[in-house]
């Protein structure tokens, strides 16, 4: 429906412009030899940048306020707060900057349209305004390096130590996430020893590896620091996770990182948007062939405790695995077993 | 002096120019050395690939803006692309925004752009007979040629062209199991881009060399248009920083063909781990941005020195600050090699290079809004005249305003976290680059048609053009803001997969039309264009009642640009409106000792000098 409004409008004013035209063309063809400025349509082309510059801004203000919410995401990170208060900043001073000079841009083109009577103003420099429009977008952005430096720093530092640390891989053409565990450490792991079952190349001469396990869905305790490692398993993939103001690129043999705090659960988010069918999701945004569109991870924020809850129901993957034993050196087989509570299964 | 050797030499060519007849059709409209005929070699095959690129992005934005059309009608062309419901195959989708962004940035905006006039204006508007090396200009342009036959020619591949995105990131493109692209359509990216390369390697060392030592007399860098400052400048970045991307291509080469691993590591793919250690592929990004920053102001300088040029002669007044707009170009040329990185704030690169190139970036703006105060005040009391290139001119200011604004959004490394390779980069480039410096290019044709082909061409449909094409790009690219902040990724074929990303379809459907609609107007230039270069009005000597130096020339210059002497130079470019003078503009071969009525003191004080030296 907008849209059809908004194309009507376009037509609407194309329509205008067309029609001023065709005037103009009839009642110059009637009136004026050649010769004059412009094709004998500066008065037009003038009026008619005035005219845009006007229903220009007046579509821009309507659009940006009337659908706010449609294009600001909620946030649902700690960093996100900040990240997005930079960006308004900047919105701020970008949009009156942008304003101020378009206003003057197509103002003063016509103001000072064509006039046989009028002479151009020779104005060849000034120095003193030149100095001024150095320094004065100088010191602007300054500050908006310094904020952005320090905003930048601290979402980038190292994550605290109580982290709870998660591993996302990339391929092509969907994500998977590990868990480190009970040990709380994720496993080793080597892209030679991949195969279709074992898709995170699992080193299991790592003890850290037994208890590691792979849910389908990416599962995040609210309130509390979560670290991202992430890697790729064939070509370049992102992590996006739109509302969490968080972005990385998965590389394939170079992990990297990003942490963060959720700050909303996905029950909290359903309310806050009244959208009783929200979830979080991470995209993928780095191309990466035929099926980048569709890399979607499912992400469920939970509260603390429920989110411990869940930690401890799920099954390490190497017990839904025994089969994976036989790689597992033998000094390492009773903990192996042990770690993985895999007790009911025999070893060859 | 070296000067006179010039001339000799001049002269030389002038006679040869007495049995102009005997030149075949081959050597003067195929193997040309003249830089007129090079230059409309540049036009016309960069306008050829700006319609097959412009028509890619209609196909991709169909897909974006009406999903579930039919496009059965695209089959006779499409082929095995499109699938058996008669939709958009999602690679052949990421294969046609590859090719869209490869062709508009480097066969359009590049060769089209600086080649047309840089080749077109330089050796016109310094005072040379033509170019250092015509010979190697020649080549320039069959490089040119044959490196496009090459790329046109792998879009008909049964592979499919390259498809991995402009920016052809290995691993996605060093490997053919990864995508029917990257296989031979990747291969044949490789050679054209080389070719590519060598091309704008030898156009621009002949550029430089040219405008070092090609100038005439009394044409000091002090007395340079604006035009060829920038065309310098713009040579200048291109020779240092596209054989960086050769580099990149060729290990790119070893990649794919040899086994080496320069970009490749850990890898299994395809249900095998394959045996390369230790490549990285940042470092690839790393190669290709050193170019691939560099190279977005060799597309947009060129248009802003035409723009200036445009401005001033329109507005009747000298352009705002000469100096000024010299010393932003050279500050955009030296930065532009140190902000490479801010393409990659998310790359997985040390946290700390991000900081130090958001540093960089940020002060990249600096000389950009130099230059935007500097237009809007040369506007300030003008006297304004809208030509057709004049109304392109005023639209690419606001273009360069617009998208330089977003640029500080996302040079910006923690709002860029969000950002980057959304919706809102797209809007970014498009309005900075992609559009500013096609409004300078199509500036630039109107303004110079006259002098290319001795015919005006008509002023009419150039405004029609203008103010679709200004609407339309303006309603194509503004709402992208408004999907890139809501997040929306590029390079997706369709947003149906994601909750998050599934609102907005109307937009898109509007962003659709309005592409659309651009589109089509282009037509209405292209008739005026053909049109206009057989049966235009003969155009006079001085349509635009312009200072510089090709206007002295005669209406169609042959070969060697003027019959007689070269003019010499006694002035900058830019007297118009000087208080005291007859008319409102004075060129730059009318000698200070002739307009005693306008001299300002310190010129009166010159003339006496000027004297000295005619008498020598
Ligand atoms: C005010 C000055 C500018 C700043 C601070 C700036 C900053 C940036 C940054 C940081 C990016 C990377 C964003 C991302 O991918 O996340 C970017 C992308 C881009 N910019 Fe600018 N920019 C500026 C002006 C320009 C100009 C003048 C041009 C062209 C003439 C340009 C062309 C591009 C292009 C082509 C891309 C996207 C490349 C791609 O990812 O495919 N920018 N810009
Ligand atoms: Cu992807
Ligand atoms: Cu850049």
């Amino acid at each position: 429906m907008i849209g059809l409004a908004i194309g009507a409008g376009v037509f609407l004013i194309l329509g205008a412009f067309l029609l001023l035209y065709r005037l103009h063309t009839l009642v110059a063809v009637m009136k004026r030899p050649e010769e004059t400025a412009g094709a004998g349509m500066n008065k037009t082309n003038a009026f008619i940048l005035l005219l845009f510059l006007i229903s220009g801004m007046a579509l821009l203000f309507w659009y940006s306020i009337t659908y706010f919410d449609d294009y600001q995401l909620p946030i649902a990170s700690e960093h996100g707060v900040t990240t997005d208060r930079l960006f308004w900043i900047t919105m701020a001073i970008t949009g009156f900057v942008f304003i101020v000079t378009q206003i003057l841009l197509f103002y003063f083109s016509f103001k000072y349209q064509h006039n046989d009577k009028r002479k151009a103003l020779f104005f060849p420099e000034n120095n003193k305004l030149e100095i001024i429009w150095t320094i004065l977008p100088a010191i602007v952005l300054t500050t908006l390096v310094i904020y952005g430096l320090i905003v930048w720093n601290k979402v980038m530092a190292p994550a605290p130590e109580e982290a709870e640390v998660v591993e996302i891989m990339g391929y092509q053409f969907a994500w998977r996430v590990r868990y480190p565990g009970k040990d709380g450490k994720l496993g080793s792991y080597d892209f030679r020893k991949i195969d279709v079952t074992n898709e995170f190349g699992l080193d299991f001469s790592d003890k850290a590896a037994y208890d590691d396990f792979m849910p389908r869905e990416l599962h995040l305790p609210k309130g509390k620091p979560v670290e991202f490692r992430i890697r790729a398993r064939d070509v370049l993939h992102s992590v996006f996770a739109p509302h969490f103001r968080l972005k990385m690129d998965a590389v394939p043999g170079m992990p990297t990182r990003f942490w963060f705090v959720p700050t909303k659960t996905t029950e909290e988010m359903r309310e806050e948007t009244g959208n009783s069918d929200f979830n979080y999701e991470i995209a993928c945004t780095e191309v990466c062939g035929k099926g980048h569109f569709s890399m979607r991870l499912l992400v469920i924020v939970h509260e603390a405790e429920e989110y411990e809850k869940w930690k401890a129901e799920q099954q390490p993957w190497l017990s839904k695995h025994p089969e994976y034993m036989a790689q597992v050196p033998d000094n390492l087989k009773e903990l192996a077993m042990i770690k993985s509570q895999a007790q009911d299964i025999s070893i060859n | 002096m070296a000067s006179t050797v010039l001339d000799e030499h001049v002269d030389h060519i002038t006679e040869d120019h007495a049995h102009e007849h005997n030149e075949s059709f081959i050597t003067k409209y195929i193997f040309s050395q003249d830089h007129k005929t090079i230059a409309k070699q540049f036009l016309i095959t960069g306008i050829f690939w700006a319609l097959i690129g412009g028509f890619m992005s209609l196909v991709f934005r169909m897909q974006l803006g009406f999903p579930d059309t039919q496009l059965e009608w695209l089959r006779p062309l499409l082929g095995k692309w499109l699938t058996t419901e008669g939709k958009l195959d999602p690679e052949f989708y990421l294969a046609l925004v590859t090719m869209h962004g490869t062709i508009m940035v480097f066969f359009v905006l590049t060769a089209g752009l600086s080649g047309t006039f840089s080749n077109f204006l330089i050796p016109l508007q310094i005072g040379a007979r033509d170019m250092a090396s015509g010979f190697m200009n020649m080549l320039s342009y069959w490089f040119f040629f044959t490196s496009s036959v090459i790329m046109f020619f792998s879009l008909f591949i049964e592979t499919g062209p390259a498809s991995g995105g402009w920016v052809i990131y290995p691993p996605l493109s060093a490997l053919p199991q990864a995508m029917s692209g990257s296989g031979l359509g990747m291969t044949l990216w490789l050679i054209s881009m080389a070719l590519f390369i060598v091309s704008t390697l030898l156009g621009g060392i002949n550029y430089i060399t040219t405008i070092i030592n090609m100038r005439t007399r009394g044409m000091s860098f002090a007395k340079m248009p604006l035009t060829i400052w920038s065309f310098f400048l713009t040579a200048i970045i291109g020779l240092l920083s596209f054989p960086v991307l050769l580099a990149a291509a060729l290990l790119l080469i070893f990649d794919r063909s040899f086994g080496t691993s320069f970009f490749l590591s850990d890898i299994y793919i395809a249900g095998e781990a394959l045996p390369n250690i230790g490549g990285s592929p940042i470092l690839f990004q790393h190669l290709f941005w050193f170019l691939g920053h560099p190279e977005v102001y060799i597309v947009l300088l060129p248009a802003l020195g035409i723009t200036s040029e445009v401005i001033s002669t329109n507005s009747r007044k000298p352009i705002f600050g000469y100096k000024a707009m010299i010393l932003s170009m050279v500050g955009i040329t030296v930065l532009s090699f140190v902000v490479w990185a801010h393409h990659m704030f998310v790359s997985g690169m040390n946290p700390f290079l991000g900081s130090v190139f958001m540093l960089l970036t940020l002060i990249i703006a600096v000389p950009s809004a130099v230059k935007v105060f500097n237009y809007l005040t040369t506007l300030w009391k003008g006297n304004i005249i809208f030509t057709p290139a004049m109304l392109f001119s005023i639209g690419l200011v606001s273009f360069f305003i617009s998208g330089g604004l977003t640029g500080l959004f996302v040079g910006n490394s923690a709002i860029d976290i969000q950002l980057h390779d959304t919706y809102f980069i797209v809007a970014h480039f498009h309005l900075v680059m992609g559009s500013a410096a096609f409004f300078g290019l199509m500036a630039g044709v109107y303004h110079w048609f006259p002098k290319m082909f001795g015919r005006m061409m008509d002023a009419k449909l150039g405004y029609l053009h203008f103010w679709v094409s200004f609407v339309g790009i303006y309603m194509v690219f503004f709402p992208m803001h408004y999907i890139g902040i809501a997040g929306f990724p590029r390079r997706y074929y369709s947003f149906t997969n994601f909750d998050a990303f599934s609102s907005f379809t109307d937009l898109n459907a509007f962003v659709t039309i309005a592409a659309i609609a651009t589109f089509f107007a282009q037509f209405v230039f292209l008739f005026n264009f053909f049109y206009s270069m057989f049966r235009g009005k003969r155009a006079p000597a001085n349509p635009w009642r312009s200072n510089t130096l090709e206007w002295t020339t005669p209406r169609v210059p042959k070969h060697g640009n003027w019959p007689g002497e070269i003019p010499t130079v006694y002035r900058w470019p830019y007297d118009y409106s000087k208080p005291g003078a007859k008319e409102d503009f004075i060129p730059q071969n009318v000698p200070l000792s002739e307009t005693p009525e306008s001299n300002l003191p310190a010129e009166a004080a010159k003339v006496a000098v000027e004297k000295v030296n005619e008498d020598k």
